[in-house]
This record gives structure tokens, sequence and C-alpha cells, in this order.
């Protein structure tokens, strides 16, 4: 087991280098001059040949195109992502507390997704094909179809404008995460809900079954061990619902007025603020290998098999 | 043809099929169908309700709302259908390639699958979008390449089982071109399947098109297009909420009836995908990809 | 005496409407040993599963069975779960598949046992561990704490026996316990099933369509095909004197096999013995 995890964690090394540089190459394929960007997002009036070369020189621009990605690859490693264009602050002084914001409300919806996933997909499998199956698979259907900031849009409009029970948006007091995490929850729990689901009616076809049932086992002790092996399935794939959600809530955010990444990104986007946006992708991209890293493991260490081998 | 009957005899797939037919044709020619001039701006008609003249009503600058539904299917549904087009074409051609002539090829082309798939999806288009520019074209253009990967590696898994069939050994002992037995013998079984992949992830790119255009980054005023009529709706939200019902709708009942047939498709195919012996190891590749395309918008 | 009497049993599939078991009435004598013949398809298995009422959701059945003069079919989902595993007791086709996978051995015995019994970690441990022995597992414990896929067919079948030997039930059914095993392994398994029966004096119906070992095992045989029994009758007389076509034909293949295998090996072979 040890082996496996150094194994699979030195695989994911070479993926992170080849991830930063495409970051740091995707950057430069900008249309736009960096130099000019800088000069109009600070509101220089004129802007003179002179400048562009100085400001070129002042970012560094003027050096070699590897020298460039080495040096900002080092100082990614120590959190310095540079300076946004338009405020001039430190990256990292931005990007750090928008991504604890998003974090929060990542986690919370990851948890509110795993309980009803595991609860509907329990639930519905064990009646596989009757009305409430039918029924909560329908409206599951239904929910992935719409759009999630529609949903919110409503949502605000009901709960917020017209009970005015909860904030409209903003991040003050846990009233605030109701609303977004509802929203978030509701759009992914329809995916991992139907993986729950067909992965206990596969399960409850073994032969594993039949013969615990054979043996006179309660209902209860058999259907813990078909969650038992479901999950197995599952956890990589909760797993991986920590980053995707991190990288998805932009729409959520956006609509509730969340600080968070989806509200930085968008922004700097707009403004073309390059350093943020290189900044934003690459911590992301970081956290997706990372935790594919994670559930790889815990994948092995879950499945009997895997663990003798290792 | 076969095909389209069994499709047919399934009600609701008919009807996901209809919407989906009457959709496509009413945004080629939108121009037709439009009763209004979608940027016709009539300020005396401001959020006006329904009308025989204007059947959806009017926006907050008295445009035509059904109008620009209409001319909204162009950017919405039928570009996001090109960009989709491109992109499986891409992920065809390579993963017919891996999957046929496997060894270096194959090796080659999916560690470079592993690595675009190693990249969050969602966060790598709007990547693109920062570095291209805001716009359509960049969008679509991000959908091309962050998508092509996932579509090659599971039309490889598919192609690599047809072509390990009896027949085709035998064709190729035969000595018939690789060109012959890839157009005669493996791309008419894998085709169905390719259909089913790609109709899965049309109904989520549609969703998160629409998203990006909610939040800006995607077609600019005054051109129609769902998700800029829901961010303009968004505004007068508070006051006037009704706005918002009929982009939304409409955007629910195409995607609802794209991801019906989609499903109906499935299980009308019963595609071997799904079946594969390389269940287990396929079933997580394929899961985590599914997860990927199904991101939210 | 009957221990166990099926009258009019029918089974059907809800979804397509197809009846796959029309009309079958049989009995199991006490202490007797009755194996049910026929290929597959015949409506062996599911005539098996029927009499523990484990059918899948899909399938429904009809008719009476009547286990020790009490009628099966009337008694409560509780009261069926009370009678399984203690009463009746069946042991499957794969052992490799039998188990939870992600669970060592030992979970399943203690929980079938614990839930019966409320016998205790070490009582249950005691108990299994002489019986693992006398069905010829060496190291029992060691092999209460392997995952299935660590054991092989023919060692989880003996487990499921060890089981059984623990359990003692009034009726052991077992379904085609060893279609997924090598020769070496079937006649060790045969060899238990057979040890079985002597030590407890228990009822068995013997699900095969290795007519080889059911000249072994059975007292009475039944030869099934399509769903419906075409013959029945002492295990002497099904071999020497087969009324139906079936059947004869099913026996005179069996002899043909077996008359030219011992040609090649020119001695007698294991399913002979």
């Amino acid at each position: 087991m040890g082996s496996y995890i150094i194994k699979r964690s030195l695989i994911s090394i070479p993926l992170l280098l080849i991830i930063s540089f495409l970051t740091f190459v995707l950057n430069n394929l900008s249309p736009l001059d960096p130099a000019e960007v800088v000069l109009y997002a600070q509101g220089v009036p004129k802007i003179t040949d002179e400048l562009i070369t100085e400001t070129k020189a002042a970012l560094g621009m003027d050096q070699p195109f590897l020298i460039r990605y080495l040096k900002w690859f080092v100082s990614c490693l120590q959190l310095d992502f540079g300076n946004s264009y338009v405020t001039g602050k430190p990256v990292w002084s931005l990007l750090g507390p928008a991504f604890l914001n998003t974090l929060k409300l990542t986690l919370l919806s990851v948890i509110a997704i795993i309980a009803f996933s595991i609860g509907l997909g329990v639930i519905c499998a064990l009646r596989e094909g009757k009305w409430m199956d039918k029924s909560v698979r329908g409206v599951s259907f239904f929910l992935t179809s719409m759009p999630s900031y529609w949903l919110a849009a409503l949502m605000v409009w009901y709960f917020s404008v017209k009970l005015d029970l909860l904030p409209t948006s903003g991040m003050d007091s846990y009233k605030s995460y109701v609303l977004p995490v509802i929203v978030i929850t509701i759009s992914f729990a329809g995916v991992y809900f139907r993986i729950i689901r067909s992965a206990m009616i596969s399960n409850l076809n073994e032969d594993y079954v039949l013969y615990g049932r054979a043996c006179g086992l309660p209902e209860k002790k058999i259907t813990m061990h078909i969650l038992r092996n479901s999950l197995q399935v599952a956890i990589s794939v909760f797993c991986m619902a920590i980053p995707i959600i991190l990288g998805s809530t932009v729409v959520v955010e956006n609509i509730f007025a969340w600080p968070g990444l989806g509200t930085l990104s968008v922004n700097s986007i707009l403004s073309r603020d390059f350093p943020i946006i290189q900044a934003y992708v690459l911590v992301l991209a970081a956290a997706f290998v990372l935790f594919n890293t994670v559930s790889d493991i815990i994948n092995a260490a879950m499945n009997p098999k895997l663990r003798k081998d290792l | 043809m076969k095909l389209f009957k069994l499709i047919w005899k399934d009600k609701l797939a008919a009807i996901s099929l209809s919407i989906i037919a009457v959709t496509i044709i009413a945004g080629i020619f939108a121009p037709l169908f439009a009763p209004h001039d979608p940027a016709e701006v009539n300020m005396e008609l401001r959020f006006a309700p329904s009308s025989w003249e204007y059947l959806l009503g009017n926006d907050h600058l008295g445009r035509c709302i059904l109008s620009r539904l209409i001319y909204g299917i162009r950017p919405s549904v039928l570009w996001v259908f090109v960009a989709l087009a491109i992109s499986v074409g891409i992920g065809a051609i390579l993963g017919f390639v891996a999957g046929y002539f496997r060894g270096k090829t194959d090796a080659f082309v999916m560690r470079v699958c592993d690595v675009m798939l190693s990249f969050p999806g969602y966060v790598m288009i709007l990547a693109v979008i920062g570095i291209l520019g805001v716009g359509l074209e960049n969008i679509l253009i991000a959908f091309v390449i962050m998508k092509w990967a996932w579509f090659a590696r599971i039309i490889r898994t598919s192609v690599m089982q047809y072509a390990e069939a009896d027949y085709v050994k035998f064709s190729k002992a035969l000595g018939v071109s690789n060109i012959k037995i890839i157009m005669k013998h493996i791309v008419p079984v894998a085709l169905p399947d390719v259909a089913v992949i790609s109709s899965s992830s049309f109904g989520s790119m549609i969703l998160q098109l629409s998203g990006f255009s909610f939040l800006g980054l995607g077609i600019q005023a005054p051109n129609a297009e769902w998700g800029m009529m829901l961010n303009e709706a968004r505004e007068v939200m508070f006051s006037r909420p009704e706005i918002m019902l009929a982009p939304g709708l409409t955007i629910i009942i195409v995607v609802s009836a794209i991801n019906f047939l989609s499903d109906s498709l499935q299980v009308a195919l019963d595609p071997k995908l799904m079946t594969s012996k390389h269940k287990l190891q396929g079933q997580t590749v394929a899961s985590s990809a599914k997860l990927q395309g199904k991101e939210v918008a | 005496m009957n221990i166990l009497e099926a009258a009019n049993l029918k089974i059907w599939d809800n979804r397509t409407g197809k009846v796959i078991v029309p009309n079958s009435s049989f009995h199991v004598k006490q202490g007797s040993c009755l194996a049910i013949v026929g290929e597959s398809g015949s409506g062996k298995s599911l005539t098996c599963r029927a009499i523990m009422r484990l059918n899948k959701a899909g399938i429904s059945q009809s008719g009476d069975i009547l286990f020790n003069g009490m009628n099966l079919t009337e008694l409560s989902e509780k009261e069926m779960r009370r009678k399984r595993g203690k009463q009746l007791c069946m042991i499957l086709q794969n052992g490799m598949r039998a188990f939870d996978p992600s669970c060592v051995i030992g979970v399943h015995l203690k929980e079938t046992l614990a839930w019966h019994f409320g016998w205790s970690r070490e009582e249950i441990t005691a108990k299994m561990k002489h019986a693992m022995a006398s069905v010829m597992l060496k190291d029992p414990v060691s092999v209460m704490n392997m995952y299935p896929h660590q054991l092989s067919g023919g060692m989880l079948q003996r487990v499921m026996i060890a089981l059984a030997i623990v359990l003692e039930p009034d009726i052991v059914i077992a379904d085609e316990p060893t279609t997924a095993l090598d020769t070496i392994s079937q006649f060790e398994v045969v060899e238990q099933f057979i040890r079985l029966r002597e030590k407890m004096g228990c009822s068995m119906i013997f699900v095969s369509h290795d007519l080889g070992i059911v000249q072994k095992m059975a007292d009475e045989v039944q030869v099934m095909k399509d769903g419906e029994i075409v013959e029945r009758g002492t295990t002497r007389a099904i071999f020497s004197d087969a009324q139906h076509e079936y059947t004869r034909y099913l026996v005179s293949t069996k002899l043909a096999l077996n008359h030219h295998f011992k040609k090649i090996m020119g001695g007698v072979s294991v399913a002979e013995r």
C-alpha cells in the first residue's frame, strides 16, 4: 500500500509541471500585449511606446520565455503569483480569502450532496420501478435540465423578496449560506444520486445478497452490505466532487454576490487581469490533480483486491 | 430507419424529437418564424404583457420576447451544436486511430487525453475566455479545446471492441486495406455509440453556454441569446420576475428534450460501452468524465 | 413422511407474463436426497428459490409449499426469515460470488449465527472452527479472516457446507453446488455433501446437471424440461429403466461420455466414484 501511495503521488508531479507550463503558455498566447493591458488598466491617459518598453522591463517581459517561466514557477511555489494589473495588490491577498470563501460553500454543499444522494439513492434502489423511484428520478432529471442561475434567481425572488426570510446576497451570517448551498446541491445531487442508485441496483442482483437472504439475515444488515459495496465506487467520485464544485460555483457566486473564486475570476476576465486568471487556473488545476490522486489512493485502500496486490 | 421507428414508439422520446426538430427548423429559418425584428426597440411597449401581436410580451426595451427567443436559437442551440460536432469530429478521428491501430499512436493519444482530462473543464473554459476575451466565438473555441479529449477516449473504448471482432480480424487476414475496414466494418457499428455519447453532452453544453452568457462573458448586446436574455431580465428581477420565465422555461424544455432523447437513444441502442469488458476501469473513467461533462452551468 | 411438499407450484415473469414453471408438484421424504436434473433454463434454480421465497422482484409464484406440514407461502416475511438458514439452508453455485467481496468471510458467518442463535464471538469462532475442520478446511481461523477472492471456489463451497453444519437445518437446498468447480474440487465438495448427510441425517434437494454426481448423491431423481417435471423415480430406476425419452437421452449421453472417457483414461474416472 505504501509503495502505491508513493507511486501514485509521483505520477501526479509531472502532471502538475505540465499544468503549470500550460497555464503559463496560455497566458502568453493572449492577442493583447500585457504591458498595454497594465497601462490601460491603471488608467494611464496616453500610452506611448516608451511607456510600453518601460512597463515591459518592469514586468520582466524583456527576458527569454523559459527564464520567465522558471522565475514565475519558483515564485508560485511560494504562493507569490505576482501583482494584480488593476489594483496592484499581490494576487494571493485577493485569491486566498476568495478561495477560503468558495471552499466553505463547496464543503457545505458537498456534505449536503452526499447526504441527499446516498439517502435518495438507497431508497430508490430498494424500490426500483415503484412510484417513489420513478418520481424521484423524474424530478432529478428535470432538475439537471434546469439552468442553476435561473433556479437561483427564482429562489431569491421567492424566499428573499417575497417572504423576506433570507438575505439576497453577500456572506454575512449563516443565513447567507442557505440559498447558495441549496442551489448547488440541487444542481449536482442528481448526477451523484444516479451513480449511487445504479451501483446499489447492480449490487442488489449479486449472489451475496441472495446468499445473505437465504441465510435469513435481516434486510437491514443486507442493505448495509450493499451500501458498503456501492460506496466503494462512489467514494472516489465524491472525492472528485470537491474540486469540480470548487471550479463551477462561478454562476451561483455571481448571483448571490458571494465574495469567492467565481466572482473574482469573472471580474478578472472582464478587466483582463491576467495574473489573477493565471493564479486561479493554476490553483484549481492543482487542486483537481491533488484530489484525483487522493481519490485514487482511497479507492485502492477501499478495495481489498487492489490492497492485496499493492 | 429502424432506430427511428424504435424511438418513435416511445411516446416521450417522440415528443422530445419533435421539440428538437421544431427548435432547429425555427432557428435556421428564424426570419420566417419570428413575428418581429428581435432588435426593434419600442419604448412604449416596455414590459407589456402578452398580446395577440406580441405573444410572449415585451422586455425592458419593448422588444418582442418571442422573436428574441426564436433568434436566440441560433447562438444557444445551433452554434453549440457546431462546436459539439467539431469536438466530436476531432475526438472520433483520434479515437478511431488510437482504437484501431493501437500501439504507440494509441499510447500517445491517450497520454495527451489524460493530461487534458486532468484539467478541470469548467475552469479551463473560463481560462480560455479570459485569454481570448469575451465573446460567443471564444466560448465555442473553448468548448472544442476542452471537450475533444473525453470524446476521443470514449470512442476509442468503443472502437477497440469492434476492432477485436472476428470479422475484422478476418478482413485483416484477407489483406483488405485498413481504411476500407474502418469505413466498412467499424464506422457503421461505432456510429450509434458516438451518437449516444455526443447527445449526452449536448444538453450540458447548452446549459454551460447560456451560463457564460448570463455572466456577460458570451454574446454581446443587442444580440439575442437565451442566457443573455436572462441576464437582462435579472436587472428587473425584483420588480418584474415574470420576464425570467419565458427564456428559462425555453432552456428547460429544450435541454430536457435533448437529455430525454439521449437517454432513449441509449436504451434503444443498448451500447456495448456500458457493459464492456473493462467494466470497472471503464466505469470510473466514464463516470468521472461524465461528471466533467455534466458540470453545472 | 414428507419433509417438503410442493403442490401446483407456478412461477412466471411479471414483466413479460411468460410462465417459466407452469404447474409443478413434488415432495422430499424425510432424510432423503432428491436430485433435480435438467438443462439450464429448465426452471431448476427458480424452483429452489421459490421454495425459499427468494425469487427476484419481477418473478411471481403461486401454489403451496408445505414444510413439516406448515405452508411456507402463508408465512409473513418475518416468520419466513426465521426459517431461512436455520431450517431451510441454501448453498449456491458460485462460492466466489456468494460472499460480500469487501468483507472477510468471518463477517457473514458471525452475522448469520449471531442472528439465529444469539451466540457470542467466541462461541461462534469455536463452533465454526470445529465445523470447518470437519470439511477439511485447514487453518479455519485464518480462512475466516480472508476475503472471498483470496480463497478458491471449492474452499468457499466447503465454507458454506460448514455453515450449514453449524446451522443444523432440516433441509439443505444445494443449487448446482459443483458446476463452477474443477474436477478435483468437485470431488472434494461432493465428498463433504455425502458426509453432511451421514452426519446430520438431514434431507436435501440437490440440483445438478452432472448425472455422475447425481447417481452418487441422490435417493430419488426428478427430471425437468421446459419447466415441467417429465419423470421422477428412484435413482436406480432412472438410470437403469428410464420411461421418458428425454431422460433416456440424458442418461445415454452421459454413459456415452463416460464410456469414452474410460476408454481414453483406461481407468475409473473421478466422476464415476
